[in-house]
């Protein structure tokens, strides 16, 4: 059982304790990805909306042009009213997630009471900051995190990027390969006070664009019945969408897509040009 | 040239078991009972904030009697061997027993070893799925393990409440019964206490994950009986 001295304590911190009892991460001294194909997760999206806010999450996990995984998943719980997301090298980010959840409970066991949601999010940041050595050689990590800020009674975002930088966003924020494409859905369509069916139905078309343009990103598999994540966190707390659910609005949304004019979107190539069958 | 004293080894832990008796009997009393949908723990504790009960895990509850800065120091032990434990290997493998030895080691090593004992009495309750499954260890301050069921008393007045409790408890009372009960015991037939006087918190056996939570004081009178 870990006893310490007064000016040795870690306090609240487990990461320290990991730490001092030899269960820290140790940053690989060569590049790793460059020998060996790492395991990377991809496109994560949260969203402000009157409630709280939605993350969502793919499920396709890729190593170099390999699908690895059709099912993980990016999005977990990170407490009763904080969700993370990541994207990046997989490996790492499950186990930063992992830590990070015991962090914070580690946290509101010892001290007796939880941290502020902007404490938590300066958490992870200095998480991501100390796995600068080893994004540097290959397995950067760079995940999202949001929650529901139970002392001012709003949803709240937060991004970050590899060095450990923090930026509170206000409406949106993403993550992975995918993320710029799905940001852009989401920028186009964000307004103040969505509405808790729009704003999943807003994330589901997000993701599903990044997934029609980024190789890396999953659509939705209704062969095998594998959705993305999606998540709500509100006053209530932090509570998965319902994959039945999750279904249906794909369906929604396909149909939608496919009832445009001219019978669907514009081909992106013809074979004609080619001078094919006549 | 003066002699050093001789002192018989019996006579040594006779003093020191005395002088850790009288630091837990200035303290008050704690009980744990099983009841219909987990194990509820209730302390005589008038403080909101130093707390005597608290969570070390998914389904294991601390709590102690005595001196609040050194069981509170074990408290926080318990809670980085657990996460520490679930994080190097799983959730599932930290349990009450292996916790409830590693408490009975450190106190009897300052028991036998330190200047002095530690003024504590300390319980790890663990919730099983089943009443059958609950587990009480009870440990005192010379690091002996007590397994027991059904409930516990922990403090100086521990035999006359656990006494008490003998002639009211019954199995698979209901929080608001058990609580009467364990209330009851606690103040005896001379005093009332009421919910300004209490701690209390439940493992809950249905939870999912984490089965501790505490009955906050504002919510308290509404499972207390009414005067």
């Amino acid at each position: 059982m870990p006893f310490f001295n007064p000016s040795e304590d870690p306090g609240p911190d487990f990461a320290a304790l990991a730490k001092m009892q030899g269960l820290g991460p140790v940053a690989p001294s060569a590049n790793v990805d460059e020998r060996l194909s790492i395991t990377h997760a991809t496109t994560v999206v949260a969203i402000r909306y009157a409630d709280g806010v939605v993350m969502a999450g793919d499920r396709r996990a890729t190593s170099g042009h390999i699908i690895s995984h059709r099912a993980i998943e990016k999005v977990f719980p990170a407490d009763r009213h904080s969700g993370v997301a990541i994207a990046g090298a997989a490996g790492p980010a499950m186990e930063m997630v992992k830590l990070f959840q015991l962090q914070l409970e580690h946290y509101e066991k010892v001290e007796g009471s939880q941290l502020s949601l902007e404490g938590k999010a300066n958490q992870l940041g200095q998480m991501v900051r100390n796995n600068l050595p080893a994004a540097m050689q290959g397995l950067a990590v760079v995940p999202i995190f949001a929650g529901f800020d139970t002392r001012r009674a709003t949803g709240r975002l937060f991004q970050y990027d590899i060095t450990g930088g923090r930026y509170e966003e206000s409406n949106f924020a993403t993550s992975g390969s995918g993320g710029s494409l799905a940001g852009s859905v989401v920028k186009m369509r964000f307004r103040e006070g969505l509405t808790r069916d729009d704003a999943v139905d807003l994330a589901i078309t997000a993701l599903f664009e990044a997934a029609d343009e980024d190789s890396a990103t999953g659509g939705p598999d209704m062969v095998r019945g594998i959705y993305p994540v999606i998540a709500t966190i509100t006053s209530d707390g932090f509570e998965r969408v319902d994959d039945a659910d999750i279904a249906q609005r794909f369906v929604g949304l396909l149909d939608a897509l496919s009832s445009l004019d001219g019978g669907g979107r514009l081909p992106e190539t013809s074979t004609e040009t080619f001078g094919g069958a006549r | 040239m003066s002699m050093p004293y001789y002192v018989a080894p019996e006579q040594v832990m006779k003093d020191r078991a005395d002088y850790a008796r009288k630091g837990i009997a200035r303290g008050r009393s704690l009980v744990a009972t099983q009841f219909a949908d987990g194990i509820a723990i209730v302390a005589e504790n008038p403080s909101t904030t130093l707390r005597k009960v608290s969570e070390i895990y998914d389904r294991i509850a601390f709590a102690g009697v005595g001196k609040y800065n050194e069981f509170d120091q074990l408290r926080i032990a318990g809670v980085r061997a657990a996460d520490l434990k679930g994080f190097s290997y799983s959730r599932e493998d930290v349990d009450a027993r292996s916790l409830g030895n590693q408490y009975a080691q450190i106190l009897g090593q300052v028991f036998t070893h330190e200047m002095k004992p530690m003024e504590v009495e300390i319980l790890v309750a663990e919730v099983g799925l089943t009443s059958a499954d609950d587990q009480f260890f009870h440990i005192l301050y010379d690091g002996t393990v007590m397994d027991e069921d059904r409930f516990t008393v922990l403090g100086g007045d521990a035999d006359a409440i656990s006494n008490r409790l003998e002639e009211t408890w019954a199995p698979e009372l209901d929080l608001q019964a058990v609580l009467a009960v364990a209330v009851a015991a606690l103040a005896g037939p001379d005093r009332s206490l009421d919910a300004t006087d209490l701690e209390v918190a439940v493992l809950d056996r249905g939870a999912q994950r984490r089965a501790f939570r505490r009955i906050e004081r504002s919510e308290l009178p509404d499972f207390l009986p009414k005067n």
